[in-house]
């Protein structure tokens, strides 16, 4: 794998609250606001961690289905309210499914590395309780292959489509290791969300989460192997951070000790139209974190703090186990001996992830590499990991394992 | 005629109303479903009320809660619509069913659009005279085989049936408010009442997935015959406690006894608004016309003479009765006197809680009850410390109880109910109580 042309950082991370059920704000009934609130919001606390917006050369957002959830096309332009000096320069929306973010963190990425642009705004945003979770299922469904999968699948599409993975990883590694390691995983998750106040699950104060998380599924009602705690909520919300060279970020104003370096990316998509090679392995993610690290030349041991995917807590477990953390089979293992816990060997989604944060899908790639950005600067508040290594790792996955971006992020 | 058959064509007169909605409802989404499923036979919902505006609303609900029902049931659906290509999305699914519940529907203001239903369900207002005029008109209009199901609350139905020339033709079939929630439907055979009609209406019971208790057809059935009887034990209470106490305090006395004491999902005052202060009136009198018993409450006449009628709007939120609310939470008590209301925080509401003494036990309430499996053991020993209780809610929650079982054992001496658990089933399945009016709390009691 070849090294980037140039160095590229990340810097100046933010995100919004991920707005939804779970938040004591959150009511179905009242107003909520829109795209136009989430992309001001982490557009501009980002801009106020910099000196001049007017030196910011492009702008990428991330979005999955606004067209759908909000009506709303054409995010490349809308993303210009955010500052008058991002008018009239380049700016465009990438979408990949929920690695819409990811996919804009590797445009942005390149985007430098062309040496068109030296500092690039890249925001992620996603407004998704428009519609109830019955409809957002449609609406999300897209994701897969609409003419092939939609019309046989399940009322909840991906639901079930993770669950299908659920019920085959239960069958390679036991039952009851599955489910109690899933159920390990939703604890986790909220238990790291409670110290992250812009979290979905920051309010949650219920006392027995294990007991929650092994909450048998109702396959007449929702899945066959996947319960309402297994998955990531309806979610708002927003990210953004800057993607610079050296001479972008100090041109800003920043310091190194502001900014980590990406130090491996790795992209890949595979193809749609077929059904996973693999139901318990998440093929697409492995092959983009291995990009990554070899690109960044270490071994994934070799990093600190890890962002995954975890749309459903089963995508948690194989994502680990795509990382390379666990042999196919152990991340149940891995995590039931609380290794991904923030207390463990390999803190993983320490703000709460995708079940603890929230998943407003097209911003959760960006979210990630902030909440590593975060971590590896020092600036993750409550939920701090104490950081030995250098190095921090995500994967953001679209669909059923169908795009994934992965980053290597070194302080 | 076999119920499927009779479901082909079915009528609700009076659809517009409280009741008639909720039956509508039923019927709309059972049809709908049934229309789904055998496609081969046609359905029709007549829909018949004066109220034209009532009658748009009607549909709008139907409409709302159609959605809702096709969401609930989106796996079914899913389903039934395999093979249906244009079909895909779930909201595509929901937005077919909604047009299915709504392709079977008519509606008019005449009630000769039940001309051709066989299953007419009546929910037509409280008043003998316009259920009688109705029924007349329904019996010339209609086919001869049809049935008529009605769902007043308190008239005896062998009389109201021969007085329309509608012998053996009609039955009681008295929902619950909100229909669609509630499970219960008492049946109410009046004497002359076909055994075939009467195995239709349990057969439709299941069909809609309603329990029955039977109720013998005496003026008030079981539910009216406790409800009335309570109540107007209440106001009768409320007028001598505002002796000493004043009317307000008194009425707050009486309902946080009925309600949190005696643990019920509402207080007695807020349940004669929730069924409207006027509609309550309507039932003492056609009850006291029928059994020759005074049941008539001077201070139920003096609220209405003054306007004061509770009752929901339409849109569903209660209006001011005995209480205000707001947000659907009691928020005042009606003063006669001034002619508006006194917040709950008013020092005198205060001083007459601190009047009541403390809770027998302030962790439990209906809320707290209503889904715990502990429930009978926790009551059983919530009513032990209630029994030994010496403060005025102590006495006054045991004078009610013992009051509501006696109504209780008198609908069953006087053969209204079959049984004491026919009693208790009503009370417990149509009222929400977590338990029946005729149980030995307080004789098990030390």
């Amino acid at each position: 794998m070849k090294p980037l042309s140039r160095p590229v950082f990340l810097a100046a991370g933010a995100y919004t609250v991920s707005l939804g059920p779970g938040r004591r704000e959150f009511s179905p009934r009242t107003p909520r606001p829109g795209l136009d609130h989430y992309l001001l919001e982490a557009g501009r606390a980002v801009l106020a961690q910099v000196g001049d917006p007017d030196l910011i050369d492009e702008g990428v957002v991330g979005n999955f289905m606004a067209a759908r959830f909000n009506r709303q096309g054409h995010l490349g332009s809308l993303m210009t309210i955010i500052h008058p000096s991002l008018e009239y320069k380049p700016a465009l929306r990438v979408e990949g499914a929920c690695a819409s973010g990811g996919l804009a963190l590797a445009t942005g990425i390149k985007s430098v590395l062309s040496g068109l642009a030296e500092a690039v705004l890249v925001v992620g945003v996603e407004v998704q309780n428009t519609v109830k979770a019955l409809y957002c299922a449609d609406y999300l469904a897209g994701a897969g292959y609409y003419e092939g999968e939609r019309k046989q699948g399940p009322a909840f599409f991906f639901p079930g489509k993770f669950s299908e993975r659920a019920g085959a990883y239960a069958a390679k590694v036991g039952p009851d290791r599955a489910r109690s390691a899933m159920a390990r995983w939703y604890r986790n998750a909220v238990e790291h969300a409670r110290l992250n106040p812009a979290a979905q699950e920051y309010h949650n104060t219920v006392a027995d989460l294990a007991a929650q998380g092994l909450t048998p599924p109702n396959p007449a009602s929702f899945t066959e192997h996947l319960n309402l705690f297994d998955c990531s909520k309806v979610s708002d919300g927003a990210a953004a951070l800057i993607v610079a060279s050296e001479a972008g970020w100090r041109r800003l104003g920043l310091a190194r000790q502001d900014v980590v370096e990406v130090a491996g990316l790795g992209q890949c998509a595979a193809n749609l139209t077929s059904p996973p090679p693999d139901l318990t392995e998440m093929t697409t993610c492995r092959r983009a974190a291995a990009q990554a690290l070899a690109m960044a030349g270490i071994g994934v041991d070799a990093a600190g703090v890890f962002e995954v995917h975890d749309c459903f807590t089963i995508s948690g477990l194989l994502s680990v186990e795509a990382l390379g953390l666990a042999a196919p089979g152990g991340g149940a293992d891995l995590v039931l001996a609380g290794e991904t816990s923030r207390a463990g060997r390999y803190p993983t989604n320490t703000g709460g992830g995708l079940v603890g944060y929230g998943h407003p899908t097209g911003a959760t790639g960006v979210r990630m590499a902030v909440d590593l950005w975060k971590q590896l600067t020092g600036r993750a508040g409550e939920f701090q990991v104490p950081l030995a290594a250098e190095h921090g790792v995500m994967i953001s996955m679209g669909g059923n394992d169908k795009t994934s971006v992965s980053l290597v992020l070194r302080r | 005629m076999d119920l499927d058959s009779r479901l082909e064509n079915v009528a609700v007169v009076g659809a517009a109303g409280k009741m008639g909605s909720g039956i509508s409802l039923l019927l709309a989404l059972e049809l709908a479903w049934r229309a789904l499923e055998r496609p081969e036979r046609v359905f029709v919902l007549n829909l018949i009320d004066l109220d034209d505006r009532g009658l748009q609303g009607l549909v709008r609900y139907l409409r709302d809660q159609a959605a809702k029902d096709g969401e609930k049931q989106i796996n079914r659906l899913r389903r039934l619509f395999q093979d249906r290509a244009d079909l895909v999305d779930n909201q595509d699914m929901v937005q077919a069913f909604v047009f299915e519940v709504l392709l079977h529907v008519r509606t008019g203001r005449t009630p000769a659009l039940a001309a051709d239903a066989l299953l007419v369900f009546e929910a037509a207002f409280e008043r003998e005279d316009i259920k009688t005029a109705l029924y007349r008109d329904l019996a010339s209009l209609c086919r001869p085989e049809a049935c008529f199901l009605s769902n007043t609350s308190s008239m005896p139905l062998q009389a109201l049936s021969e007085a329309c020339g509608l012998s053996g033709r009609m039955i009681g079939f008295h929902f619950y408010n909100p229909p669609a929630v509630q499970k219960l439907v008492e049946v109410i055979r009046p004497r002359d009442c076909s055994p075939e009609l009467a195995g239709l209406a349990g057969e439709l019971a299941k069909v809609l997935r309603k329990q029955t208790v039977p109720s013998a057809d005496i003026a008030g059935f079981i539910g009216n015959g406790h409800f009335i009887r309570d109540g107007l034990y209440a106001l009768r209470l409320a007028e001598r406690l505002a002796e000493r106490h004043g009317f307000v305090p008194a009425v707050h006395l009486v309902e946080r006894v009925s309600r949190d004491f005696l643990l019920r999902p509402m207080g007695i005052f807020q349940l004669i608004d929730y069924v409207g202060i006027d509609v309550f009136q309507l039932i003492t009198r056609v009850m006291a016309g029928h059994l020759g018993e005074d049941l008539g409450s001077p201070l139920v006449d003096r609220l209405l003479e003054r306007g004061v009628k509770g009752g929901q709007a339409s849109g569903g939120a209660q209006k001011p009765g005995f209480l205000t609310y707001e947000k659907g939470r009691p928020a005042g008590i009606h003063d006669p006197d001034a002619g508006g209301y006194v917040a709950l925080e008013d020092p005198a509401i205060r001083e007459a809680d601190a009047r009541l003494g403390p809770h027998p036990d302030p962790g439990l309430s209906w809320k707290a009850l209503q889904k715990d499996p502990a429930r009978a053991a926790k009551l059983a020993a919530y009513f032990q410390v209630l029994a030994s209780l010496d403060t005025l809610g102590g006495r006054l929650a045991r004078e009610h109880l013992l009051n509501s079982r006696a109504i209780g054992l008198e609908l069953v001496r006087q053969g209204v109910a079959r049984s004491p658990e026919d009693v208790n089933e009503v009370l417990k399945l149509g009222f929400f109580h977590l338990y029946g009016p005729i149980n030995d709390y307080l004789e098990a009691a030390p």
